[in-house]
Order: C-alpha cells, then sequence, then structure tokens
C-alpha cells in the first residue's frame, strides 16, 4: 500500500508547475475568453498533460497510464484555477466515440472536440421519457436515397443547448421494433434549420438547459455511431462514463475547501464558524464522509489499474456525492444564516450550490435510479423490471 | 501510489479467514456469548489464532515477531469483527504495541517473544470515570498506583496491564495487587473490567509518554476496522434475508422500500473501507496525518456500525429482534465499538483539532 506521491514525483509536479505558469494566466488578462481557453488546452494537449488516455492520431496525448501523475496534473490546474480541458458533454461523447465510432469519425470528430472547437450537447431527455428514457419518441427516419436521417420530435433539460454546435442524441429508428431495440445514436450539427434551441430558466435563475426542438433536421447517415437500432448499448457506455468516481472526488473536494474556508472566515455567536462547536463538530463529520468517498476512489482506481475487481464501490461515488453535496450546502446555509436568503448579496454562490447539489440528484439519473442500480448490480438483489432499473 | 492491499495481506486474511469459518461460525459465538456468569473470551480459538501467529503481526522481528503494520494488523481485525469473534485481540495487540513503541530494551526482550506467541496475554487501562479516554484525563500517577481504571479488556485474565497515567505509561504484571470488577456488559463477545489499583506497583516504560498517541490511533484504527467487518457482514446477512423471506407470494427484496433501506447501508458501509484504510496506513507511513486519520476513521465508523445494526435488526422483522438471532451480536459489539475510546462526535472533536482548524 502506497499513497505517498514520492519524491520521484517532486520534479514532474515542479515542470507541470512551471508549464501552467507561463501559460495561465493568460497574457491579456482574459480568463473568460473562449480563445485563451483553447490556447491552454492545446499547449497542455501537446505537452502530454491533457486527454492523457487518448491516442495521438485523434488529438490526444497519448501518455502511459499513471494514476499519480494523473492526480498531479489535476492538482495543479485546480490550484491555478486554470482550464481542466473538461467541457460537459464532451467527455460523454469522447469515450463513446473510441469505443463504438468509425474509424472515419474517430479522426473527424475527437480532435475538435478535445481542443473545444466543437461543443456537444447531450439530447437523451423528452418530456415523456426521464428515468425511463428507453420511452423515447423523437424519431429519424432515412430520406427516399438512403443518404441522411430526418429527424422529428423534441429534446428537454439539454444543458448548454444554446452554446453547442453539435448534439449527440437517441431517436427512435425502428418504430417497430421492441422498446429498446429501436433506438439509433445520432450526431447532429444542430447549427441547421429546423433546429429550436429555447433555453429554460432553471430555479438559479440561470439559463443553463433548453428545449430543443427538431423539425426535419438532416443529418448524413455516416452520423451513426454504433449499428442502427443498437443504441441503447452505445448509450450504456457514454452513462458509465458519466458516473466515474474520480469526477464525483474532485468535485466534493474542492466544495468542501470552500466551506472550511467559509467556516473560518464567518462568525457566529461572535466567535469564527468554525470554532463553533454545532458547525465543527458538524464539518468533522462531513469530512470523515469526504475522506471515505476520496480513499475508496483511491482503492477503486488502483484496483481499476491492477485488473482487481472494484466490487461493490462502484455503482456507488454518484450518489454519495450527491449526499455528500446536500449535507455541504446546508452546513453553509447554518453558518452564513441570514445571507442565505439575499441572491444579491456576497453568499450568492452558496445559495446556488443549494440548489445546484439538488440538480446533481437528478441529472444523470437521478438518485433513486442510482439506488435502484446499486440494489441490482452490487447487492445482487433481484432484476425487477417494474421498478425500471437500467435495462 | 498504489492503494491496494499486496498478495501477501491478500494471503494473511484469507488464511485468518478460513480459520475463523471452521472454528468460529455464529452458532458457536451464541454458545459462548451465552455461557451463564460472567462473560467469557473463547480460549480454544484464541489459542489458535495465537499458534497462526495473529499477536506476532505487529511484534518486531528481532523479538521473535512478523515486523509488519499496522495496515495488517487492521485487516486481520476486519475479519475478527465480521464474525464477532470472541477472543481478547484488542487488549493484547494494544499492549504488545505499547511495549514495542515505548518500552526499553530489556522490557521488549523480556515480553514481545511472549506475548508474540500468546504465552502470555497484555491489556491496556486507558480511561477512567466516565469518559476519561484522552491523556489530559488521566490521573493515576507514579508507580506506585492508586485509583480506578474503567473498561479494561480482558483484566481479570490478563498476565500484564498497560496503564495510562498522567505521566506515560506504566506496566502491572498480574499479582502486583490489584482487583478486578467484571462489568454485565451488552458485549459479551469482548468482556471489560473495571481495575481498582491501591498502592500497586508499576514499572515504567521510559518511552511511554510519547508512545501514547501513537496508542490511542492504533486503538482507534482497530476499532474502525472491526466495525468494518461487522457492518459489512450485516450489509450481506440483511441482503440475504431479503433474497429468501417471502411476503405478499414474493420475496421482500421485491419491495421498493426494502430495496433503499438496504441500499442505504450498502451506501454508509462500502465506501467507509478506505477511510479505516486510509487510517491504517497513515499510522503506519504518514504519521503527521495519522492522529486526525485516525480519530475520522473511529467516529465514521463506529457510528455508521451502531446504525447499520439497528437498520439490520428492522429489515429481519420479529426474528431480527430476538436473543437467537445474530443480529444482537453484532449490534451489541457496535455499541462497545462506538463507546470505547470515546464516542464519535469526541473523535470528531479531536479530528478538527488536528487538523488545525
Ligand atoms: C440540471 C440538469 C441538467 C440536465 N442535463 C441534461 C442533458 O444535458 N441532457 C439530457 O438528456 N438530460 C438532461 N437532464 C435531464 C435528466 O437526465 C432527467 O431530468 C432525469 O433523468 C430524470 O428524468 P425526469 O426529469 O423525467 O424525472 P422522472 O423520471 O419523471 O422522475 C421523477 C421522480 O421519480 C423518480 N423515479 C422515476 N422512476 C423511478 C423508479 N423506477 N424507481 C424509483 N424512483 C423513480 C425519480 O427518481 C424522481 O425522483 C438534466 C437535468 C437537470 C436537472
Amino acid at each position: 500500500m502506497e499513497l505517498g506521491f514520492g519524491s520521484e514525483f517532486d520534479a514532474f509536479r515542479t515542470e507541470v508547475r512551471e508549464f501552467i505558469k507561463a501559460h495561465w494566466p493568460p497574457a491579456d488578462g482574459n480568463l473568460k475568453s473562449h480563445e485563451n481557453e483553447r490556447a491552454f488546452v492545446v499547449a497542455a494537449i501537446d505537452r502530454g498533460y491533457m486527454h492523457r488516455s487518448i491516442p495521438k492520431a485523434y488529438g490526444g496525448s497519448e501518455q502511459p497510464s499513471d494514476i499519480v501523475k494523473a492526480e498531479i496534473i489535476r492538482e495543479e490546474l485546480t490550484k491555478a484555477r486554470a482550464p481542466s480541458g473538461r467541457i460537459p458533454g464532451n467527455g460523454l461523447v469522447v469515450p463513446t466515440l473510441l469505443e463504438w465510432g468509425t474509424e472515419e469519425q474517430k479522426q473527424k470528430w475527437i480532435a475538435p472536440t478535445l481542443r473545444g472547437d466543437i461543443v456537444w450537447a447531450q439530447g437523451f431527455s423528452e418530456p415523456n421519457a426521464g428515468s425511463d428514457l428507453a420511452s423515447l419518441r423523437t424519431k429519424a427516419e432515412l430520406s427516399g436515397d438512403g443518404s441522411k436521417w430526418i429527424i422529428n420530435g423534441q429534446k428537454i433539460w439539454t444543458s448548454h443547448a444554446h452554446k453547442a454546435t453539435h448534439m449527440f442524441c437517441l431517436v427512435r429508428t425502428e418504430p417497430e421494433a421492441a422498446k429498446h431495440a429501436g433506438i439509433s445514436y445520432l450526431l447532429v450539427d444542430i447549427r441547421q434549420p429546423g433546429v429550436t434551441v429555447r433555453p429554460l430558466v432553471q430555479m438559479t435563475r440561470q439559463k443553463e438547459f433548453s428545449e430543443v426542438f427538431f423539425d426535419n433536421v438532416e443529418t448524413p447517415t455516416d452520423m451513426l455511431v454504433g449499428e442502427r437500432g443498437k443504441g441503447w448499448n452505445v448509450t450504456r457506455s457514454t452513462l458509465k462514463h458519466e458516473r466515474s468516481g474520480i469526477s464525483s472526488m474532485t468535485w466534493s473536494l474542492s466544495m468542501f475547501r470552500d466551506l472550511v474556508k467559509l467556516a473560518k472566515e464567518v462568525e457566529v455567536d461572535g466567535q469564527p464558524a468554525i470554532k463553533h462547536p454545532r458547525i465543527r463538530e458538524e464539518l468533522a463529520a462531513i469530512e470523515g464522509q469526504l475522506m471515505s468517498l476520496t480513499y475508496s476512489t483511491y482503492r477503486a482506481t488502483s484496483h481499476d489499474v491492477h485488473d482487481r475487481d472494484i466490487g461493490s464501490f462502484q455503482t456507488m461515488p454518484k450518489v454519495y456525492m450527491t449526499d455528500l453535496a446536500g449535507r455541504i450546502s446546508k452546513l453553509a446555509r447554518d453558518i452564513v444564516e441570514n445571507d442565505f436568503i439575499d441572491m444579491g448579496g456576497e453568499r450568492l454562490k452558496w445559495i446556488e450550490r443549494f440548489m445546484i447539489s439538488l440538480s446533481m440528484s437528478i441529472a444523470g439519473g437521478t438518485s433513486n435510479i442510482q439506488r435502484n442500480i446499486i440494489a441490482e448490480r452490487s447487492l445482487g438483489l433481484p432484476r425487477d423490471k417494474s421498478q425500471g432499473a437500467t435495462a | 501510489m498504489n492503494f491496494l492491499l499486496s498478495e501477501e495481506q491478500l494471503a494473511l486474511v484469507d488464511s485468518v479467514a478460513g480459520l475463523l469459518r471452521n472454528s468460529c461460525d455464529p452458532l458457536h459465538v451464541h454458545k459462548v456469548f451465552d455461557t451463564p456468569g460472567e462473560a467469557q473470551f473463547d480460549a480454544g480459538l484464541w489459542t489458535a489464532l495465537c499458534e497462526m501467529g495473529l499477536p506476532a503481526i505487529i511484534v518486531p522481528e528481532e523479538q521473535g515477531g512478523l515486523g509488519l503494520g499496522l495496515v495488517d494488523l487492521a485487516i486481520v481485525a476486519e475479519a475478527l469483527g465480521k464474525v464477532v469473534a470472541p477472543v481478547p485481540f484488542l487488549g493484547h495487540a494494544l499492549a504488545t504495541l505499547a511495549i514495542s513503541l515505548g518500552g526499553s530494551e530489556a522490557q521488549k526482550a523480556k515480553w514481545l517473544p511472549k506475548l508474540a506467541t500468546g504465552e502470555v496475554l497484555g491489556t491496556v487501562a486507558l480511561c477512567e470515570g466516565k469518559c476519561g479516554w484522552m491523556p489530559d484525563q488521566w490521573t493515576l500517577s507514579g508507580t506506585s498506583l492508586t485509583g480506578t481504571k474503567t473498561l479494561v479488556p480482558n483484566a481479570a485474565e490478563a498476565d500484564l496491564i498497560i496503564v495510562g497515567t498522567s505521566d506515560g505509561l506504566v506496566l502491572v504484571e498480574k499479582g502486583a495487587g490489584y482487583t478486578t470488577a467484571r462489568l454485565d456488559s451488552a458485549d459479551r463477545t469482548r468482556p471489560v473490567d473495571n481495575v481498582t489499583f491501591e498502592g500497586t506497583a508499576a514499572e515504567v516504560l521510559p518511552d511511554g509518554l510519547v508512545a501514547i498517541p501513537q496508542l490511542i490511533d492504533a486503538a482507534a484504527v482497530l476499532l474502525a476496522a472491526d466495525s468494518f467487518g461487522g457492518a459489512d457482514h450485516c450489509v450481506t446477512m440483511s441482503v440475504e434475508y431479503a433474497k429468501m423471506r417471502e411476503q405478499y407470494g414474493q420475496p421482500i427484496a421485491g419491495f421498493q422500500g426494502l430495496r433503499y433501506q438496504l441500499v442505504a447501508m450498502a451506501l454508509a458501509t462500502e465506501p467507509s473501507r478506505g477511510l479505516y484504510w486510509y487510517a491504517a496506513h497513515a499510522w503506519d507511513a504518514i504519521p503527521e496525518k495519522s492522529s486526525h486519520a485516525a480519530s475520522q476513521a473511529k467516529a465514521h465508523l463506529t457510528d455508521t456500525y451502531l446504525q447499520v445494526t439497528r437498520d439490520t435488526v428492522e429489515a429481519h422483522g420479529g426474528i431480527g429482534f430476538t436473543w437467537e438471532h445474530d443480529t444482537h451480536l453484532y449490534m451489541k459489539r457496535a455499541m462497545q465499538n462506538w463507546a470505547w475510546l470515546g464516542s464519535p462526535s469526541r473523535h470528531r472533536m479531536r479530528a478538527a483539532d488536528m487538523a488545525g482548524w
């Protein structure tokens, strides 16, 4: 058992740090500019620091798998608040293309996706197909000459659809086939006539997700990923990537760090909140849960690398993190007290987190659906179709 | 980074688990638990475990031990916790660690080889009063001890007791003149005594004072590991029962409400494995993090264990509330793990101090 990075990695950390310092913040100081972010990501890929598991031929940096180096890079990028190279939808579509795409599709789509030139939205949910995703109705039919798919229907809750250039989506191509067998996985350019994106305002006041309407939208047949009618299998690998443990851990760690900082800054009853027994004890209790997630994730990752069975933890990180995020944001609420209701005040970030922690219990498969999966796959409880654990 | 058990460690756990499967099935534990009179440990099982080399794990090689670390000891504690083994492992392991960390060369040479084989049984006396588990609460002092220590594991049977005092650690031999009173404690798998010293002769462990935090941290880790083993077993036991028990013409495992209860138990338990591993590993290899991690592990895992045993009773219905069923053995073990060394709440406060908050 070995957790430390070991001194042989000190030099590597220094290298990463110097690289970041040379490239971020950008010369013009504009942290929000897309060009600056792109330039950083391109340089980081070149240097072997990003998209390390992806072949060079597809625009990745193709480095030998090394969880310590990956962790060091992640830490240093987070510390410097530099771009991580992760863009929500893109993290889902790239692994899917690697697993299921044709050589041509990989060549064409992966590299620009990694650089952020193409931004993907995930078009899965529909008004009547949420948890029961396979009941989706948006349909695609082959054009008369068989050269393209014609899509009609509606997607909903599509995150950053208004910023995306493309969508990977699930559509019904075999209306006669059984529920799961009639679905195909298509890539679609959504900057074309026939696509209407109508942003929805979230409870946080932000316009993050949208309704997307398809009215005779076209996509060439070579935009089909996997076989026709086999989209359900293709999707399952996408969902698997959405539930990976590392991102849960990284996210929780950074939220907890902010919480500790808040507890030191804000006073409760004339003393720093962190010294207040009620707050202090809950903070420690949350840390215990966070440490469980962290070290079990290290364990899982090590097991993965050494081809050992991860066991029942595999299905757990998402719902565990969701609970943790709720608990963190509730303690922040207890610390800021009156500021908790002032959306124009300095604690807006925590008010948003109080709400965003709820979106985690919905997006990417609700917590109940995660529980169904844990029950079936980790505990081996008998399959029950009426409870809709993933087919 | 390589956060896994080695082949040797997996083999160690396997052999211990194998022995326990044969010699410590639930019926056997019930029998020990139900032996009339004061609670006793299972001498036969303890001898078998000693022959296998269990107490030698953390004894240095110079003194005839295996010279392994706390991770090795903790994964064994997990295996013992899984079957609620009625053996004096905790006190013995801690006494051994105390001498190994704080004893003179002569003390080590005299005691460690015998502790390693189990020829001598050791224990530790830490607590004073209702919950004086931490060194700043200890009032006994000097080499002529007067006062009472509470919740001392197997003091009546022990050949030596390591006593925590206001100036460090001292060693008291059997026959030095002290009285023990066995508690009618809920957990009859690990009896505890209150020990009263009256001018009892004690021998100082020269490096005892600096060894105290390490001793307390090791105790916390071993309790956490035992708790993980127990909780993990409770999850399995409840899941298996749910698959078998039928109501309304189907296995109760089909009812989503119960399924979610089982999932909540698994979600509380499985991820905490990494925490106890980390605490054990920190004790071995990252000393500056050890106390913080140990207290976190003790707090989180003993808390979790007790709740999971409550959930286990609920998942079993009426049968789970009986004396015949295994459920109460686990719940009572969990109660002792919760209280011994101080409540989760106290350890969270200790962890907060250690974090520098
Ligand atoms: C912030 C946010 C971003 C999103 N981004 C995207 C996106 O980019 N692309 C996309 O395709 N979708 C996205 N979604 C949609 C998300 O995937 C769905 O909302 C989710 O799958 C749930 O579907 P639903 O909203 O129809 O709820 P429903 O499925 O109707 O669920 C309602 C309630 O019923 C429960 N329930 C349903 N079935 C069961 C069952 N079998 N057992 C127990 N309980 C059950 C659910 O857990 C939930 O509590 C996003 C959602 C949010 C909140």
